[in-house]
C-alpha cells in the first residue's frame, strides 16, 4: 500500500451554510470554484475516521483504516495542513502521514512519513497526483482535491438537482482521462458524481457520493449545520474493483494550533485526534 | 542478545509500569457501586508470527550453511492514562543459528507531554534522526547491520537504546536530549552469524574466532549524551547535533586482542529540503577520536570527517529512486600509516555510493526493492534485492538475497563476501 500520497479526503467533509436560498445564475467557472470551495475548505479544521474497503474483480477485500486531521492556512482556496494516522492494516499500524499542501499549482507539496518501528521521519518525494491512494481506487487527487485551475469548465447542462459541468484539462498529456462530468448539487454544491472519460466519450472511471450527513458545528461562536458526504465510492470500470470510503467522528472547528503540524506531532500525535 | 539480567531489568520496569497505569488517578477516580476493582485502562494489543530462513549461496568455512532459520512472535501491547501513553513490544523467537531460544525486549517506554513546549520518553526505544537514506553520520543510536545483512525485516537494523529522550520546542528552534546511562554498543558482526576479517588473524573470520570485546558498563559513568538542536525554516530542514560517548562498534583493541569502544564525541550539521522535483539533502559529521586525537596510537580509531549528499524522486508512478553520495575521511593519515606497520591499511578517503529504487505494482500490494551500496575505492559493492508481497491484509511473503562483492576480503563489504545469502519469509500480522 502506497502512502506516499495522502491528504485527507476532506473533499468528503464537506459543508454549506447558506442551504435555502434560491441559486443565483452562476457561470461554469464560479460552480466549479464554488465545488471545490465546499468540498475541501468548510471551517477552518476538521478531524474524522476513515474506513475503506476495496474490492478487487474477484472479491477479495482489503480494508484500510486510518484517522485525519485537517487545518487550513490562511484564507478559502489556498494552502492547508493534513495528518494521517494509519490504523490499519498492521504492517502500516501507527504510521503517520505529514503533508502541508500548497494551492499554487507550480509548488509542490510538501509531505513526511514516520515510520514508528524505526522511529525515522522520512522526507517523501512529490509524486504523480494520479497515483492509487493507498493502494484503493481513490487517487491522490481526488482526496487532496483537483484545483479548479488545471481545467477548462462547461456547464453543459442543468438539471432538477444538478449543475453538470464539463471539465477539460489544459494539460492533457497530465493526466490519463480526456475529461470528466462533474454532478454538483444546486443545493450544497456537494459534488455528487464524478465520470471520467477516455478514448472519446468511454466513462471508466466513477466516483459518487453515497450518503449525506448534516454534521453541527460551531462558527463564529454559532451553531451551524455542515452537510457532509460520510460515504463515496470509487470504481474502476476497466479493472473491475471498487472502493467504498466511510467517514465518522467528524468534527469542524475543534480549535488546532498551527503548530499541530510538525515533526513533534508526527512522531507522537497530537492525543485528541487518536480517540 | 540482552542476558538474563537486562530481561529481568525490564520485566520489573514493566511490571512498575502497570502499577503506575493501575494506580493512575484517572482510573482511580472512576468509581463503580458494582465493583471495588477499578476498570482497567483501553489495552491495545497487536504483533505478527513470522518464520523466515535464508541459505549461503557458497560455502562459508566459519559459518553454517543456513545464513537465518528463524520462527518470530513478536508482541506488542499500548495504553494511555490521561498523563502519559505506555508501550512495550517485544519478540521471542527459535533461532537456528543460535541453536536456542531468544528474547528481545524492543521497546518499553512512558511517554508523556508534560506542558506545551516539553516531550518526555523514558525507558527502551528505538532511536533515530539525521537524514541519510540507510546510512547514518550523526544518528549515533544502536544498530543491528548483523540483522540487515542476515535478511531480518529492516525494523530489525535499528536496535534500542536504554535511554531518556527529552525534547524541548520553542520558536527559536528545537532540541532533543537523549540521555543513555549506561553505554548501548551497536549489535555488530562478532562472527556468530556473518564472517569478518580478522586483522590479527590475517584472514576472514566467524564461529572459530568470535570477537571478544570489553563493553563499557557502568552505569552513569559509561554513559551517553545525544542532543540535537533542529529548526524548520519553510520545510527547510536545518539540524545541527552533538555526541559524547564511545564508538558504536569496537573502535581499539588491547594489545592482547580484545576488542575495545574507545570515546568518541560527534559533532555535526544536516540540511533537507526540496530541490526541483525531489528531496535533496546533505549532512556532515566530525568524529573526534578523543583517546587518539593525534592518531598515532595503532590500536584506536582515528578521528574521521564524514559528508553525505543526497537526492531522491519519483521517476515514474510508483517508482521512487534516492541516490546517495557519502565520504569517509580519515583524519592524521600519514600518523596513521606510520603506526600501523605491516598488515591492511584503510584508505585515506572512502567512496561510497548508494542507490535505492522502489517499485509498487498489483494495486501496491508487490513491492519490489533494491537497496545497493558500491564503494569506488574499496572495489567493494552490497546489494538488497528484496521483493514483498501483500497476500491478504495479514499475510505478506517476502523473499530477498544480500549479496557482497569485493576485490579484497579486508574491505567494509569485501570481508562479507561468504556471506552472500538469499531468503524468504512469511508473515502473519494480528
Amino acid at each position: 500500500m502506497k502512502i506516499g500520497i495522502v491528504v485527507i479526503a476532506s473533499c468528503l467533509l464537506v459543508s454549506i451554510s447558506f442551504a435555502g436560498e434560491p441559486a443565483p445564475v452562476l457561470t461554469a467557472d464560479q460552480i466549479a470554484a464554488k465545488a471545490n470551495r465546499m468540498a475541501l475548505y468548510q471551517g477552518e479544521d476538521s478531524k474524522g475516521k476513515v474506513r475503506m474497503t476495496i474490492k478487487d474483480r474477484q472479491g477479495r477485500i482489503r480494508k484500510r483504516a486510518f484517522h485525519m486531521l485537517r487545518k487550513d492556512v490562511g484564507d478559502n482556496g489556498q494552502d492547508q495542513k493534513y495528518f494521517t494516522f494509519f490504523q490499519k492494516p498492521a504492517d502500516v499500524r501507527k504510521m503517520v502521514f505529514m503533508v502541508h499542501k500548497h494551492a499554487a499549482l507550480e509548488k509542490d507539496d510538501d509531505r513526511w512519513l514516520y515510520m514508528p518501528s524505526l522511529d525515522l521521519v522520512k522526507r517523501i518525494a512529490a509524486s504523480d497526483k494520479r497515483t492509487s491512494f493507498v493502494g484503493s481506487d481513490f487517487l491522490y487527487e481526488d482526496i487532496s482535491g483537483r484545483s479548479p485551475k488545471e481545467d477548462v469548465h462547461e456547464l453543459v447542462e442543468t438539471t432538477d438537482r444538478f449543475f453538470v459541468l464539463k471539465n477539460t484539462p489544459k494539460v492533457p498529456d497530465s493526466v490519463e482521462f480526456a475529461y470528466y462530468l462533474a454532478y454538483v448539487d444546486k443545493e450544497t454544491f456537494l459534488p455528487m458524481k464524478l465520470e471520467f472519460f477516455k478514448d472519446g466519450d468511454r466513462v471508466y472511471r466513477i466516483i459518487e457520493s453515497v450518503k449525506v450527513e448534516r454534521i453541527h458545528a460551531r462558527e463564529n461562536n454559532q451553531q451551524v449545520v455542515y452537510p457532509t458526504v460520510t460515504q463515496s465510492r470509487a470504481r474502476d470500470l476497466e479493472n473491475g474493483s471498487e472502493t467504498t470510503m466511510t467517514f465518522s467522528d467528524i468534527h469542524y472547528n475543534i480549535g488546532l494550533g498551527g503548530k499541530v503540524f510538525t515533526e513533534r506531532y508526527l512522531r507522537r500525535p497530537p492525543r485528541d485526534a487518536m480517540r | 542478545m540482552p542476558c538474563d539480567k537486562v530481561v529481568h531489568m525490564w520485566v520489573c520496569v514493566l511490571v512498575l509500569l502497570g502499577l503506575v497505569v493501575a494506580g493512575s488517578p484517572v482510573t482511580a477516580g472512576v468509581t463503580s457501586d458494582l465493583t471495588m476493582i477499578d476498570p482497567l485502562p483501553p489495552m491495545e494489543t497487536h504483533g505478527f508470527f513470522e518464520v523466515r530462513g535464508g541459505m549461503r549461496t557458497q560455502d562459508d568455512p566459519h559459518e553454517k550453511d543456513f545464513s537465518i532459520l528463524e520462527a518470530r512472535l513478536q508482541w506488542e501491547l499500548f495504553t494511555y492514562t490521561d498523563w502519559a501513553e505506555f508501550k512495550f513490544k517485544g519478540d521471542v523467537w527459535g533461532d537456528g543459528i543460535t541453536e536456542q531460544g531468544e528474547y528481545d525486549t524492543r521497546e518499553a517506554w512512558l511517554f508523556t507531554r508534560p506542558t506545551d513546549d516539553l516531550d518526555l520518553k523514558i525507558g527502551r526505544q528505538v532511536l533515530t534522526w539525521g537524514t541519510g537514506d540507510l546510512v547514518f553520520l550523526n544518528d549515533l543510536f544502536p544498530k543491528d547491520w548483523q540483522s540487515y545483512f542476515i535478511g531480518r525485516d529492516k525494523e530489525y537494523l535499528k536496535s534500542p537504546s536504554d535511554a531518556a529522550k527529552v525534547s524541548l520546542f520553542a520558536d527559536l528552534a528545537n532540541v532533543d536530549v537523549v540521555y543513555t546511562p549506561q553505554f548501548d554498543p551497536d549489535r555488530y558482526i562478532t562472527g556468530e552469524y556473518v564472517s569478518y576479517w580478522n586483522a590479527d588473524l590475517g584472514r576472514r573470520a566467524g564461529r572459530d574466532a568470535l570477537v571478544a570485546s570489553d563493553t563499557p558498563a557502568q552505569w552513569f559513568r559509561d554513559d551517553e549524551l545525544a542532543v540535537r538542536v533542529y529548526k524548520n525554516i519553510q520545510n527547510d530542514e536545518l539540524a545541527f547535533y552533538g555526541y559524547w560517548g564511545f564508538w558504536k562498534r569496537p573502535g581499539g583493541q588491547k594489545p592482547s586482542g580484545v576488542a575495545t569502544f574507545p570515546a568518541l564525541n560527534v559533532y555535526g550539521a544536516s540540511l533537507r529540503g526540496q530541490v526541483g522535483p525531489g528531496i535533496g539533502n546533505v549532512e556532515v559529521a566530525y568524529y573526534r577520536s578523543v583517546d587518539d586525537e593525534s592518531g598515532k596510537n595503532a590500536l584506536i580509531n582515528n578521528s574521521e570527517m564524514r559528508y553525505l549528499v543526497g537526492y531522491t524522486q519519483d521517476l515514474a508512478k510508483d517508482f521512487n529512486a534516492s541516490l546517495q553520495y557519502y565520504l569517509e575521511q580519515l583524519l592524521d593519515y600519514s600518523d596513521y600509516r606510520a603506526s600501523l606497520g605491516g598488515g591492511e591499511k584503510r584508505d585515506r578517503f572512502r567512496h561510497v555510493i548508494t542507490l535505492q529504487l522502489t517499485k509498487l505494482l498489483m494495486n501496491q500490494n508487490l513491492e519490489l526493492h533494491l537497496a545497493s551500496y558500491y564503494s569506488p575505492s574499496d572495489k567493494d559493492a552490497y546489494l538488497r534485492p528484496n521483493i514483498r508481497y501483500k497476500y491478504s491484509d495479514h499475510i505478506t511473503l517476502e523473499a530477498g538475497a544480500n549479496l557482497f562483492f569485493g576485490q579484497k576480503s579486508h574491505t567494509f563489504f569485501g570481508q562479507f563476501e561468504n556471506n552472500t545469502n538469499i531468503y524468504g519469509a512469511v508473515k502473519y500480522s494480528f
